[in-house]
């Protein structure tokens, strides 16, 4: 039993890997056993995912080492001090993450066994499902720059392959193109930024290199190449326009993940700028850069969510919105922590409203995209013009999409009101404009739900969905965690802020901790 | 036990317990000023039907108002706004492109400039 324990990070990897791999040929012996084995691998790499975290909250950073028997031989005698191997580095921060990833991650599935069930290629579909749930896992544990792009690419691929799952005449397919094109470019660039540190620190490991960095130019501009690479996949503006375009492709319970995944990406963006270049670049500056790009979001994200009339678009245009709080909240206290003039308590406060809301909104609105995965699913059409009276028969996914678009607006007791009011009352202090602006934004984004839940589900009910039904049961099981995570997270949001975000952000503006974990204060 | 529901911001304080006891109280209002109302009013005549300048109320159930019929004030009154914003989402992925590039130009300048 011990050995599982001792190498739980690599089985985080190995399960849905191996998982992935076996799916075509399980998918031989029948649909049933098929869907049942996709559920085990994914329950079972979700609560690998959770022991880890655990592990980590309570013990501290684990450096799990590939092909080392004890901690001590990390860095092997002849290199130099350099360590050589596949590193996984999980803080609190990494472990915050993949709690997000293992939630998510068993409640899409759960949904997809269910929602894909009329459609052909589903060996395929769960293969790749499995694919890009071990490459987020993998963003997230990796301790090494290297490995970070590899598991980008990974992810990246099977997210295009997903999102064009369904071709919809050619449409999902060119949405699969354009998320697999952009996402190319942004990782060979991400990958000419690992080659420039690599030249210089002879080093891919993340904390050699923040322990080595000098901040030359070519540093610069390596920073650049990962901040924008890592800004584009979390879909900021202006570099957001793939994201309603794949977001509305995708079938719904991929949306979901895809909205981990892009997260993934954010957290790494995060890690960059705190930890790999910790203390050596101007925080305010990048503080600023990353402010401008979370207030660019939230603002353009809103405001054309709201005239969308495709469902999934206007959730798609809302979730670039809404990464723009988690951007705003970091980049402010990013700023805040280097001013001299303000409070360090500010800026704290604000990385932790910007990180909370990274969980909360991985929750709701991977919430809201699979009750639009239920109308699809139920009536076929993603045009709110199309829909009205759903109200009438499906009523628990109205209680679900109400859960998820009143936490999403901000509105309490739910789970988007805890974050955001952290980050309103820190950003307040820090710029009183970015605050009302923030505030704004929630109004709108009700708005703009209100719309959509007077659009689905008010209204009488129309001839074409007369006998309409709910959901199925798993798809409902798979919503209603979700559901109750967004209450539960609203009503106890300083349990969740002192058990994970207090952590996670603490471990993040302490980049000298995670250096000599790894190194050991080499 | 009620402590548990707080949280601090740092500056102030949010308590979920409190919104639910505020919320029950105000249902109870309102359920008292609308359990005292008139009872005695006759709903078979039009006493309590609509007024729509004079035109017969169409039947509740031959009337849902869809996606595109809401909010068209708010899109009216920021024309100007959209015009300008839609025609940046081309769908063109060309045009993606060169956003993640003028981007990546922008920051490169801006950190460079302010390093």
């Amino acid at each position: 039993m011990d050995i599982l324990f001792d190498n739980l990070p690599g089985l985080l990897i190995a399960i849905p890997l191996l998982g992935a791999f076996l799916t075509p040929l399980l998918s031989r012996a029948g649909d049933s056993i098929r869907n049942a084995w996709v559920l085990i691998v994914t329950g079972l790499s979700s609560v690998c995912g959770l022991l880890v975290a655990s592990q980590v909250l309570e013990t501290g950073t684990i450096v799990y080492t590939f092909g080392v028997n004890t901690v001590s031989n990390i860095i092997p005698p002849d290199s130099g001090g350099i360590p050589i191997r596949i590193i996984f580095t999980i803080d609190p921060m990494n472990a915050f993450m993949l709690i997000i990833a293992a939630i998510v991650g068993f409640c899409i599935t759960l949904f997809s066994v269910s929602s894909m069930e009329r459609l052909s290629g589903k060996d395929g579909f769960f293969t790749l499902v499995l694919l890009l749930i071990a490459g987020v896992y993998g963003m997230i544990a990796t301790g090494d720059l290297f490995n970070f792009f590899v598991f980008l690419e990974i992810s990246s691929l099977a997210g295009a392959a997903l999102v064009a799952y369904r071709i919809d005449k050619g449409v999902a397919a060119e949405a699969g193109l354009k998320y697999a094109a952009l996402s190319t470019i942004g990782g060979m660039l991400f990958l000419v930024g690992v080659g420039l540190l690599f030249a210089q620190y002879n080093s891919l490991n993340m904390a050699v290199i923040a322990d080595r960095m000098q901040l030359t130019g070519l540093d610069i501009i390596a920073f650049v190449l990962f901040f924008t690479a890592l800004a584009m996949k979390c879909g900021a503006v202006p570099m957001h326009f793939w994201t309603p375009d794949s977001y509305a492709m995708a079938p719904s319970a991929i949306t979901a993940f895809l909205v981990v995944s892009s997260q993934a990406s954010l957290y790494a963006l995060f890690r960059v700028c705190f930890t790999l270049y910790g203390g050596q670049i101007n925080p305010l500056t990048v503080g600023w850069v990353i402010i401008i790009l979370g207030i660019l979001s939230m603002f353009i994200g809103v405001t054309m969510a709201i005239p969308q009339k495709d469902v999934k678009r206007l959730m798609a245009y809302h979730a670039v919105s809404q990464t723009g709080y988690m951007l705003l909240g970091v980049g402010v206290g990013l700023a805040a922590l280097s001013s001299t003039c303000l409070s360090q308590s500010i800026g704290v406060m604000a990385l932790k409203g910007g990180l909370f809301h990274i969980m909360n909104h991985a929750i709701y609105k991977g919430l809201l995209f699979l009750t639009a995965g239920v109308i699809m699913y139920r009536c076929g059409t993603r045009n709110l013009n199309q829909l009205g009276g759903l109200g009438h028969n499906m009523k628990w996914t109205m209680v679900f999409f109400m859960i998820g678009a009143l936490a999403i607006a901000g509105i309490p007791p739910f789970n988007g009101f805890a974050s955001k009011l952290m980050i309103y009352e820190s950003t307040f202090l820090f710029n009183p404009l970015l605050a009302v602006i923030a505030m704004v934004v929630s109004i709108l984004t009700l708005a703009s739900f209100v719309k959509v839940f007077h659009s689905m589900f008010m209204g009488p009910k129309l001839p074409e969905y007369e006998n309409v039904k709910e959901a199925p049961t798993p798809m409902l099981i798979a919503m209603g965690i979700l559901a109750i995570l967004v209450v539960l997270f609203g009503i106890f949001p300083q349990q969740v802020v002192d058990a994970l975000v207090a952590p996670a952000a603490s471990a993040l503006i302490d980049y000298q901790g995670y250096i000599s974990a790894v190194l050991g204060g080499a | 036990m009620i402590d548990s529901f707080t949280l601090s911001t740092g500056f102030g304080a949010w308590n979920a317990v409190f919104w639910v006891i505020a919320f029950l109280i105000a249902f109870i209002i309102g359920w008292l000023i609308w359990s005292r109302g008139e009872k005695t009013y006759d709903t078979s005549t039009s006493a309590t039907a609509s007024f729509l300048s004079g035109n017969a109320e169409p039947e509740k159930e031959a009337v849902h108002i869809r996606a595109g019929n809401l909010y068209w004030g708010y899109t009216d009154a920021l024309s100007g706004y959209y015009r300008f914003i839609k025609p940046l989402h081309t769908g063109n992925l060309s045009d993606y492109f060169l956003a993640y590039l003028f981007v990546t130009a922008l920051v490169l300048i801006v950190v460079v400039v302010l390093k």
